[in-house]
């Protein structure tokens, strides 16, 4: 099974049913995954913050939710993680993919790759990095529950070692 | 619903936010729940007297509507309300564009418009100049939107069932009064009782 099917599949098996995305070349399989299967509830935003707005009301109101974004995109959540899923103890689950690193083409992806970690550290939000598809699962169904048990955010990068990177990078970059 | 000619906003009558408020919360027969945005919004939400299904937002502006959304996708049984300001609602107008597209039919946006950012010292909004928050809406997507022209007209837009119908944004001119009252800065606390007053969560075993 690959990396986006076990993915989905811990995501059915802990009632994640609500998945907002801003969409990176990555995610696709993610993506078209939740567009394929009618037990998700796909959500398109436009913004990242807008995205972890829309899962932070649908706890509220009973039902589980994922975001996904890209690295750049990460660089708009902090302050809806800062003033709204940490005090406000939710258990929203942030899915990144890992761009900026191990063959990025875009300039504007490094530098967000490195503060990533330390701003989501900062923040006290719990993550881990799948690099190994073996480990997929135990990770995220465990920190999924741990997430809802505990009422804290928790986010997963998705290492380039796990998904293959961007696709569409190795044509954009010099040798 | 309304005309396609964009209104002349001069002639709109203007509200005090508490006033509305407490206005539009008499309106609420089925527990529908409000999200009341950053500041201003949700201090008059709690001074119009507090209800289970309140939610007050501490920082996070232009998240309301987000917020609101999430809400009603989880509960489409339930009219959601979300009450925003036009600084805030001008710094995430993409949520416009998501909510349109998404079309729940139990959301109502309610913008209160003083053409202001009122609470870090009256510094003009976009609003104040060109535009307008209803055209705004509509050009993203939401037909039902617009200005409420006085007293009777918001009575009549407010007298509808909250859980059909959506989305709908009406905009309101306000003046540019500060909120009446504030509600307790304790996140943890106010999501629990949200939450509880939605019908969800382990509140009720300790009670």
């Amino acid at each position: 099974m690959s990396w986006s099917e076990t993915f989905l599949e811990v995501l059915k098996d802990n009632d994640v049913r609500l998945v907002t995305y801003v969409p990176d070349n990555i995610l696709t399989p993610l993506i078209t995954g939740i567009h394929a299967d009618n037990y998700f509830m796909p959500a398109n935003a436009t913004r990242e913050d807008e995205a972890i707005g829309i899962v932070a009301g649908a706890w509220m109101g009973g039902v589980k939710g994922a975001v996904l974004m890209q690295t750049s995109g990460f660089a708009v959540a902090p302050n809806a993680i800062a003033s709204l899923i940490v005090p406000y103890q939710i258990p929203a689950i942030l899915v990144i993919s890992e761009r900026g690193i191990l063959g990025e083409f875009n300039i504007g992806q490094t530098a967000v790759a490195r503060v990533m970690r330390p701003t989501l550290d900062a923040l006290g939000v719990v993550h881990h990095t799948l690099a190994d598809v073996t480990k997929v699962r135990f990770t995220v169904d465990s920190s999924i529950k741990q997430a809802v048990t505990t009422q804290a955010p928790v986010a997963f990068i998705l290492s380039p070692l796990l998904t293959g990177g961007n696709p569409v990078a190795h044509g954009k970059l010099s040798t | 619903m309304a005309d396609s000619i964009p209104t002349d906003r001069s002639r709109l009558e203007v509200f005090n936010r508490t006033e509305l408020t407490r206005r539009l919360v008499a309106k609420l027969e089925r527990e529908e729940a409000v999200i009341g945005g950053i500041g201003n919004t949700n201090f008059d939400l709690f001074a119009a007297g507090h209800r289970p299904q309140n939610f007050y937002m501490l920082g996070s502006m232009g998240l309301a509507c987000p917020i609101a959304l999430g809400v009603a996708l989880a509960q489409p049984q339930r009219g959601v309300i979300a009450l925003e300001g036009d600084g805030s609602i001008l710094m995430g107008l993409g949520c416009l564009a998501t909510i349109a597209n998404m079309r729940p039919r139990n959301l109502t946006i309610v913008i209160m418009d003083n053409a202001l950012y009122q609470i870090t010292g009256k510094q003009p909004t976009a609003t104040g100049g060109v535009t307008d928050m209803v055209a705004v809406a509509r050009g993203a997507g939401i037909a039902n939107a617009e200005w409420v022209r006085d007293q009777a007209h918001f009575d009549a837009l407010t007298s509808r069932r909250f859980d059909d119908g959506g989305p709908v944004l009406l905009a309101v001119r306000i003046d540019d009064k500060p909120g009446a009252a504030q509600p307790p800065r304790d996140p943890a606390l106010v999501r629990n009782r949200f939450m509880k007053g939605l019908g969800i969560g382990r509140a009720g075993a300790l009670d």
